[in-house]
């Protein structure tokens, strides 16, 4: 598989089905693993990170989850394809930078991604439609199992997995879910949903993960604790979490849609006609109004498009994305014709 | 809402600064923001946090040492850990164990490891091969509290959990 050929297909994990997907776009656990013996990839040298590259690649490819699957070698790729898969939520923006000895592997279906040499030698992510973290982590605790007996972990008993940053240290299992909480914002009980879940010590973080902002209505919420409790422990706790906020959202859904049905109704077919015709749109723009299409779909109002069409819209709007579609740089105000044209394209074919 | 300062873009960076204890609150778009303050392009990052964490450390005997202790594997020092906030190599948690333990503590509530375990997964794969039903773990569990096995018996109750979660969300 070339990086040209993940621009046709739609990723698992924006399919837009599974548990709760009104409300939940996708559900990720990310294990770190570091091998024994070497060290973390910000103090190794050279020499080092590349034993660790092909250790780990040689060990990957046992894996027979991972059978059909495709290693990017980061120094090989230009600075629109490393945003390409940024934007595709299989890597992180960290893993951008200083690219020396960094890959990633991707599996076909694109719902699981391996990070070598980035903040940890090894990050083990599976994405998940809807809300399914269950599911994520039986699958994510076989892929780690078959490699736990391939490479030698550093691992102390005591302390469990040790991972560059002691905050992932003992299981290492980061666990997140993407919420769309767009009732939540319009009434203005975001805040105080958001200070409450802060305290309860989980993280809130943007579509792309650490340092981003949240933006048109999405929020990723993760456990921060990941030592002195199990993995299914973890999960439940996040579980417990996310069905509160799930049951606030749908809520405040239904309290707008019986207070201000028309001006709910108004908004949403407006942010759909806007997108259905503009000729100049920034990305920003775009993800708001596909924001409010999207809970029009939810709620019913909006019925010819699905969850389907409009997850793909807010990936392939992306910057690097639009660029990989016309296969050409282009520059941000040519980008914002581009998008609209596309978005045009897409909305009124259907 | 529009910027405090330029007036022109919208604001997206919200501020609130306690002077004098004189609350203000500025609302300032992206490139005000950054002219407003050197300081908050800074990041305080969470490298800065886990230094200033590991400076509650300083254990009450010499002070030098903390700093000057290194990590036999890979040769980080104490001192670099406080610096850059990640840790050398696996080995650090050995050589930095009575520091690490206490932040460990203080970061997670806790510092005993109770989920997975790499050399457990090497010795039981082949055992578990074989679908082993709930009935069986139930049994398993038993027998390793009634030995006291409590790691071994925390492993199987995340086990049996996860099944009797799994066939929840299947019935």
């Amino acid at each position: 598989m070339q990086i040209n050929d993940l621009i046709s297909h739609t990723s698992e994990w924006l399919k837009g089905i599974g548990p709760n997907s009104d409300v939940v776009i996708s559900s990720r656990i990310r294990l770190a693993r570091n091998l024994n013996k070497f060290p973390f990839p910000h103090w190794a040298s050279k020499a080092q990170l590349n034993a660790v590259l092909e250790a780990s690649s040689q060990a990957l490819e046992k894996v027979p989850l991972l059978k059909k699957s495709t290693l990017f070698v980061l120094a090989n790729l230009d600075s629109i394809d490393k945003q390409f898969l940024v934007e595709r939520h299989l890597m992180s923006i960290e893993h951008t930078q200083k690219t020396e000895q960094k890959a990633v592997l991707v599996n076909d279906e694109e719902n699981i991604a391996v990070m070598i040499n980035e903040e940890d030698h090894l990050r083990i992510q599976l994405m998940q439609s809807g809300f399914n973290l269950f599911e994520a982590w039986e699958i994510i605790s076989g892929i780690d199992d078959c490699l736990a007996k391939l490479l030698d972990y550093a691992y102390l008993d005591d302390f469990g997995y040790l991972t560059a940053c002691p905050t992932n240290t003992g299981t290492g299992m980061r666990g997140s879910v993407m919420l769309h909480l767009p009732a939540l914002v319009m009434s203005r009980q975001i805040e105080r949903v958001l200070a409450a879940i802060a305290k309860l010590s989980f993280t809130t973080r943007g579509l792309y993960g650490e340092g981003t902002q949240a933006s048109g209505n999405f929020f990723q919420i993760s456990n921060q604790v990941s030592l002195g409790h199990s993995e299914s422990e973890i999960i439940e706790n996040i579980n417990g979490l996310i069905r509160q906020i799930i049951e606030q959202e749908t809520q405040a859904r239904e309290i707008m849609l019986t207070k201000s049905k028309a001006v709910l109704e108004d908004r949403i077919n407006r942010s759909l006609g806007i997108l259905k015709s503009a000729r100049i749109i920034t990305s920003q723009e775009t993800i708001e109004l596909l924001s409010m299409v999207r809970l029009g779909s939810d709620l019913g109002m909006i019925k010819d498009i699905d969850r389907r069409t409009i997850n793909e819209l807010f990936i392939i709007t992306q910057p690097a994305h639009l660029q990989k579609l016309e296969q050409v740089k282009l520059s941000s105000d040519q980008r914002d014709l581009k998008r609209a044209e596309l978005i045009r394209k897409k909305l009124n074919l259907l | 809402m529009l910027c405090d300062v330029c007036n022109k873009n919208p604001a997206t960076v919200h501020l609130t600064e306690i002077i004098d204890e004189q609350m203000n609150e500025l609302h300032l778009c992206e490139d005000c923001a950054r002219h407003k303050s050197a300081a908050m392009e800074q990041q305080f990052g969470l490298s800065d946090l886990l230094a200033g964490m590991a400076d509650f450390e300083k254990p009450s005997t010499k002070e030098e040492e903390v700093v000057t202790i290194k990590c036999p594997s890979c040769g980080l020092t104490y001192a670099d850990f406080k610096k850059i906030g990640r840790l050398g190599c696996g080995e650090c948690y050995n050589a930095f164990r009575k520091y690490l333990a206490p932040l460990l503590k203080r970061i997670h509530g806790s510092n005993q490891h109770i989920g997975k375990n790499p050399t457990k997964v090497k010795a039981i794969t082949k055992l578990s091969r074989k679908k082993v039903g709930l009935s069986e773990l139930k049994n398993q569990l038993q027998k390793a509290i009634s030995q006291e096995a409590f790691e071994e018996a925390a492993r199987l109750r995340d086990q049996i959990k996860a099944m009797e979660d799994k066939k929840e969300k299947e019935s």
